[in-house]
């Protein structure tokens, strides 16, 4: 068992991803037919035993606190430790929201300084893939660094990490500067925004942020670290998706129909775990024609599928012809309607005989619990 | 008194070893073998308990309950975690004067006297683990209370050709059962008993009290508790259930039933939200159909891969079927992995079998269904 408390921030940049977070925080988007968001980081997190791990949320929680519910899923149902929630506190009398993510950190010392563990990884949710954490861990220890953050190499893909950070780092596998990737290079690290560190150096890092009052987000006052301790990087080489805008979050779903990329993501270094929900088993009838796509349970297909993504408890009717297209649970396409390069959000009706088309660079969004 | 009185507690009868299903039952007691993509027999008892609203279940288990009782656990998956009532195994025990298997279905519910007792319950809700069905238990105990009946047992029409199988009750104008008859040769009725019978517990402890001291009994509710009571004239009726009822005793009523399900006419809905059919769920990503995929009038399940074709079959989670495959009329269990050009027709494939390239399974001289278990 690690000796280290996991910690989600889930302070992102949502403004990207259009209406699909609108309503819920990135973390508790749906994604790849029955998971959200969250569930990526939070099964390698207890998939190496650690079983302290708590969620910093900016509000908008409710998504994310239904989904989580008391962490049974993830074995996080603990009587000592588990999983904890933390919502910004917001004082009455002075009713402005702080700016920043550091007073929420700040509110919640107590429970970190509590906490038993010596170590902190703290992570955001945006970031898909399936890393082993005790590898990471292990050279974050052996290393000797103050903190080690998890990056990964790029060679071309330009386009796929358009700002997130980029980290520059020596032959000695130091961190040197963090830039911001404006996909003007084709060689680059993509930082993982996720990092070790030692609990004693995290509440430091917060408690000087505030009463220096250098900066009022977390990330910075962990980037500005790099000029001042020994920062290192640890290079991951698997499957990394990034969520920070509609257009990735399309691209990751129908990367993941590539058979070999999604058994890296969902079995390589241990499950990944979600709410489950007892659907049924999905039900294709003789008209069904579904190829190169991935279903989850509980749905009815009648008719024509190809390249998509499937959620839970989803209804195709007869002569609906759905390509390319990313469908939420419980959504109903009724007969004859035709979909190219959508992405429905939850609990859509498309009536019988309606067209909906987007682009394969810009799908087409349709905000959850509409009939059109 | 400790706990709390319950008004209504359900036995489970989970014992079977259910021979007849031969190698599928060779590790694991009939109400754990497999059924309909993603459950085992029992859920579905499990599950119309729940959906009833009874939330004290005892599972009297007997033949290799190492399956069953991982399965059912702590009964989290039906919402029978509790902390006053819940789901219990109950299993043979050790007294001071020794122990025993159950003899009969009516010694395992006697042996479980002090379980039920602590409940102090109206009434005793006896189940079988080994039928396949959607049933509210809640209005069958109204019908129960609105007729002042002592014992209600929950019958079906079956076809007069098949009434030979079962037990068959002969019911009055009033659906007061006269007589009951074990698998007649000739029968007056076509009503058949499902194994569902609702009891007044005071009633029930004394019969099963006196059927104990009978050394000539079987202990059996067909054969002896409901023929004594009737003998007895204790106002006994029956409740006419409507719907999808299967009692999957053999293998060719196992895939039967299985492919009931792919139906357009099929009377079982899984997909009815407010009745759902619980179990344990297991830790999959969808299935995935690649582009040489294809699937017509199938059930399929979480962690599938499916290159080649499936027609009018029931995968469970975790199957794979590799290119060039031809997989009909099948039932396939968990985690089987079929290799590229098979061809599988009218079988059962027992879980984890590994088919390799170029197999061929199916009975082509008497088109029985083929079981294969490694």
């Amino acid at each position: 068992m690690p000796d280290i408390m996991g910690i989600i921030n889930l302070s992102e940049d949502e403004t990207a991803m259009r209406d699909i977070a609108k309503y819920r925080p990135i973390g508790a988007i749906p994604i790849a037919g029955r998971y959200r968001v969250i569930d990526f980081v939070l099964s390698n997190m207890v998939n190496i035993g650690i079983h302290n791990v708590s969620i910093f949320t900016q509000g908008k929680s409710r998504s994310i606190v239904e989904h989580l519910g008391h962490g049974k899923e993830w074995d996080l149902d603990r009587k000592k430790d588990g999983l904890f929630i933390f919502n910004p506190y917001v004082n009455p009398k002075d009713s402005t929201f702080h700016k920043g993510d550091i007073k929420n950190f700040i509110d919640q010392l107590d429970y970190i300084k509590l906490s038993k563990q010596k170590y902190v990884f703290l992570s955001r949710s945006y970031m898909i893939c399936n890393v082993n954490l005790q590898d990471a861990f292990k050279y974050h220890k052996d290393s000797g660094a103050d903190i080690t953050l998890l990056y990964k190499k790029m060679q071309g893909e330009k386009d796929k990490f358009i700002n997130c950070d980029n980290l520059t780092i020596n032959e000695a596998g130091k961190v040197i500067s963090v830039g911001k990737n404006i996909g003007k290079e084709s060689n680059f690290n993509i930082s993982m925004e996720m990092c070790f560190l030692k609990k004693s150096l995290f509440i430091d890092i917060i408690e000087n942020s505030i009463s220096k009052g250098e900066t009022m987000y977390l990330k910075q006052a962990i980037l500005q670290q790099v000029r001042k301790l020994n920062v290192n990087g640890y290079a991951f080489d698997g499957y990394l998706g990034c969520i920070n805008s509609i257009e990735n979050y399309y691209r990751v779903n129908m990367e993941l129909l590539d058979i070999e990329t999604s058994k890296e993501l969902f079995y390589k270094n241990g499950y990944i775990y979600t709410n489950v929900k007892d659907e049924p088993p999905t039900k294709y009838t003789e008209t069904a024609n579904v190829t190169n796509s991935m279903v989850a349970n509980g749905c009815i297909i009648e008719g024509t599928v190809e390249r998509c993504v499937i959620s839970r408890g989803v209804k195709i009717g007869k002569n609906a012809v759905v390509k390319d297209c990313v469908i939420m649970q419980k959504c109903s396409i009724e007969e004859g309607a035709v979909l190219q390069n959508v992405i429905l959000d939850k609990n859509i009706e498309v009536s019988s005989g309606i067209e909906l088309r987007g682009a394969s660079k810009k799908p087409l969004v349709i905000m959850k619990n509409q009939k059109i | 008194m400790s706990r709390e009185k319950k008004e209504i507690i359900a036995m489970l009868l989970a014992g079977g070893q259910g021979s007849r299903l031969n190698m599928l039952t060779e590790k694991i007691a009939k109400p754990a073998v497999p059924f309909g993509g993603k459950y085992r027999i029992i859920d579905f008892t499990l599950s119309n308990c729940s959906n009833s609203g009874i939330d004290t279940v005892g599972v009297l288990t007997q033949y290799r309950p190492l399956e069953l009782n991982r399965h059912i656990g702590i009964g989290s998956p039906w919402d029978l975690d509790r902390k006053d009532g819940g789901v219990t195994i109950l299993a043979p025990f050790m007294g001071a004067e020794g122990g025993r298997w159950y003899k009969g279905t009516a010694n395992a519910i006697y042996e479980n006297f002090h379980f039920i007792e602590q409940y102090d319950p109206e009434y005793v809700l006896v189940l079988s683990g080994d039928h396949i069905y959607k049933m509210d238990y809640s209005l069958m105990l109204d019908y129960h209370k609105e007729r002042a009946s002592e014992a209600t047992i929950a019958v079906i029409t079956v076809p007069w050709e098949d009434t030979n199988k079962f037990g068959i009750m002969n019911v009055d104008d009033e659906s007061r059962i006269v007589e009951f008859e074990e698998k007649p040769k000739q029968a007056k009725s076509n009503l058949a008993s499902m194994g569902i019978y609702i009891f007044n517990w005071k009633t029930l402890r004394r019969y099963l009290a006196e059927d104990e001291s009978d050394r000539k009994s079987h202990h059996d509710f067909g054969k002896n508790i409901i023929p004594n009571m009737l003998h007895d004239g204790i106002s006994m009726y029956s409740y006419v259930f409507n719907g999808y009822w299967k009692d999957v005793g053999e293998v060719k009523s196992l895939w039967e039933s299985n492919m009931d399900l792919l139906k357009e006419d099929n009377t079982l809905d899984l997909y009815d939200r407010n009745w759902k059919i619980y179990s344990k769920n297991p830790v999959n990503p969808p299935h995935y159909i690649s582009s040489t995929g294809k699937v017509k009038s199938s059930l399929l399940n979480e962690g599938c891969v499916i290159h080649g074709e499936v027609n009018n079959c029931v995968l469970f989670p975790g199957v794979e079927v590799g290119r060039n495959s031809i997989v009909n009329d099948s039932v396939i269990m968990p985690d089987v992995k079929i290799g590229e050009n098979v061809s599988i027709r009218k079988s059962i494939i027992m879980s984890k079998v590994i088919i390799p390239d170029f197999t061929v399974i199916e009975d082509r001289e008497n088109n029985e269904v083929v079981l294969i278990n490694e």
